[in-house]
């Protein structure tokens, strides 16, 4: 089996005829895209499934990673941070850095890029690339996947210089568009439910996440899955779980995050996290490898109830990994969470410690609404929020570029 | 009575009706409104495809199906700007009953003109989410399915994709001359002889409820109507 055939078995297979008719017109095409990583991050995560699918619709897709020393690195990570809000400048030696190593990459992939018929950039790392190849045949597309919508102004001035002449740019929400002279497409993350992180799991395997961390089956558990860090508000976590378990004492609660060794803050705020959660033998603080995806999939479906107790948000792609397991989700009601989450559907928005905690003993006590919920939090997630809905946006973007600005493009 | 003809012989005296299928992307204009009285500002303006797709557009992009308010600015009224009155007039908006949407921009505004004079406060309070207007580009293309006869509708309408299902029914009153869907459209090509099925689709109304909903509706009404009329 294919791997578009494996996906028509969990998207259906007319998901699967559309990205085959709307592929025809690009059918031979040569698209390159370009990020700074090939493991590790969402980015990766989702072109590592992108790229083999786009080529199995006859596109010629290939992807191209540039390399950098620890300079660029710690440059575009400062970059990362600033263009999310930090009011950090950048030092000019370090934006020097940048700039040389996006020259000496665009010779390197020179041969590549320059007669490809489409460019997917990703992030701020190889932005300027673009400024080297003034010859370029194709169309190029700046992908923004974080969260610029208040960016420290001096830095995203920088990178728009850059930015601008491109040809398109994506952004995850119209919140986090910015002002650019070309057309600015949006189009959502998603996930691959045929990934570790979501693929579907035996009974067994999940029992076995329930030995390893001595939680009790047979209890309710509601689990947050986040790196820990304070605007995933893993304290309010932990007072909407002691609120809870006053009116359910055999409540369990998971606070499972990544590690926190490229974070320095992520370090402080679990040890926060740990004296809050205390001695209580029911409050379970796990820092799991960043490669854990097997373990937090079993957790997530271990779970009643999860939570994404943000107070700021992207676009909270642990909560449509939690709802494609038919699991409700009380949020925050922040960012990206707002358009996943709906009060009574398939979740809970809420504010405060309080407020999670009210909505955690409203589902406790009514199984069938968490039953009834998490299956219309799956049905979302399945039509909008897999990987193929998010393959059909760039194909029909790459349509729509062929086409120029018109509204309506009518395939013969 | 009206002679029918053989469902099961193609009418080849008659055009076939080619199945089309529809891939919307969406962008942003990065226009955007913090008071009731910056949208009224902006709408005055705005492209229609932008008011098209803040009615419609949501049908098809990744929006719960169940909403509260069936268009964009009814709901960021009620959330964004909490004026449940303004939230109700506007959700009472059917677009269908508007000639063009330039028509549909001007009741919009004279609804907000109405409420901006009864509640002072609407002019300057800040909303709590600002009011993002989008665009779309719609792709269009081929299925190569083609139906002979209207009684083939029957099987194949619950096949289709939802996508399909919004460009036949929806997206089609922007492009037929009667404003009305394709399948009646289609229809109309056998002159009378299914004037009743056309005052059935006529009767559907497809601003409420999800693209699902609606395909399982136009299943319904084409299932019963043939088995009603096939001798």
């Amino acid at each position: 089996m294919n791997l578009l055939e494996s996906y028509a078995q969990v998207a259906g297979a007319d998901v699967i005829a559309q990205l085959h008719q709307l592929a025809a017109p690009l059918k031979g095409a040569k698209v390159v895209h370009v990020n700074s990583t090939r493991v590790g991050g969402g980015v990766a995560e989702i072109l590592a499934k992108l790229i083999p699918l786009t080529q199995e619709l006859g596109i010629d897709t290939r992807w191209e990673v540039i390399t950098g020393d620890s300079e660029f690195f710690e440059c575009t990570k400062g970059m990362h941070n600033t263009l999310q809000g930090n009011r950090i400048p950048m030092g000019e030696s370090l934006l020097k850095v940048y700039e040389a190593t996006n020259a000496h990459n665009a010779e390197t992939l020179r041969p590549v890029l320059k007669d490809a018929d489409f460019v997917f950039i990703h992030d701020p790392q190889p932005a300027p690339l673009l400024k080297f190849f003034p010859e370029r045949k194709g169309k190029w597309v700046w992908r923004c996947h974080i969260d610029a919508s208040h960016p420290y102004r001096p830095v995203w001035q920088y990178l728009r210089q850059f930015v601008a002449p491109y040809d398109a740019s994506i952004f995850s929400l119209a919140a986090f568009a910015k002002e650019l002279p070309h057309p600015q497409y949006l189009i959502a993350p998603s996930i691959d439910p045929l990934s570790d992180k979501n693929v579907d799991l035996k009974p067994d395997v999940i029992q076995q996440t329930y030995d390893k961390y001595q939680l009790d089956s047979g209890r309710p558990l509601v689990v947050q899955v986040s790196r820990y860090d304070r605007f995933k508000d893993p304290i309010g976590v932990i007072q909407a779980y002691q609120l809870a378990k006053q009116y359910l004492p055999t409540l369990q609660l998971v606070l499972a995050g990544g590690g926190a060794s490229d974070d320095p803050e992520g370090e402080v705020v679990l040890s926060e996290v740990q004296t809050a959660a205390g001695d209580d033998p029911d409050a379970h603080v796990l820092l799991l490898p960043s490669d854990a995806h097997l373990e937090i999939n079993a957790l997530q479906r271990a779970a009643d109830i999860v939570l994404q107790k943000s107070i700021r948000e992207g676009f909270g792609l642990t909560v449509t990994e939690a709802m494609w397991k038919g699991r409700p989700v009380i949020g925050g009601d922040v960012g990206g969470i707002r358009l996943q989450v709906f009060n009574h559907h398939t979740g809970f928005l809420v504010n405060t410690p309080e407020g999670a905690a009210l909505r955690i003993r409203y589902l406790l006590h009514q199984p069938e609404m968490i039953q009834a919920m998490g299956q219309k939090a799956q049905a979302f997630v399945c039509e909008n929020f897999l990987i193929t809905r998010h393959l059909r946006e760039y194909l029909t973007l790459m349509v729509a570029l062929l086409h120029g600005a018109q509204d309506r493009i009518e395939l013969s | 009575m009206m002679a029918r003809p053989d469902p099961t012989e193609p009418a080849s005296h008659m055009q076939p009706f080619s199945i089309k299928d529809c891939a919307l992307v969406a962008m942003a204009t990065g226009r955007k409104a913090r008071v009731l009285q910056e949208l009224r500002s902006e709408l005055q303006d705005i492209d229609t495809a932008s008011i098209y797709n803040h009615f419609w557009g949501g049908l098809l992009q990744s929006r719960f199906g169940e909403r509260e308010y069936n268009n964009d600015f009814a709901s960021w009224v009620r959330h964004g700007v909490h004026d449940a009155i303004l939230a109700e007039r506007l959700s009472a908006l059917a677009p269908t009953t508007f000639s063009t949407l330039e028509s549909l921009r001007q009741e919009i505004v004279e609804l907000i003109d109405n409420r901006l004079d009864e509640a002072e406060h609407l002019s300057w309070t800040r909303a709590t989410q600002q009011f993002e207007f989008l665009c779309s580009q719609i792709v269009v293309f081929d299925t190569t399915m083609q139906l002979q006869h209207p009684k083939e509708l029957a099987s194949v309408i619950t096949t289709l994709s939802i996508s399909s299902v919004f460009y036949h029914f929806i997206d089609a009153r922007r492009r037929t001359a009667d404003e009305r869907d394709d399948f009646s459209d289609w229809l109309t090509t056998f002159g009378d002889e299914f004037a009743p099925l056309q005052e059935d689709l006529a009767s559907i109304d497809p601003y409420f409820g999800s693209l699902s909903e609606l395909r399982d509706r136009l299943g319904q009404v084409f299932t019963s109507y043939f088995q009603e009329t096939t001798p």
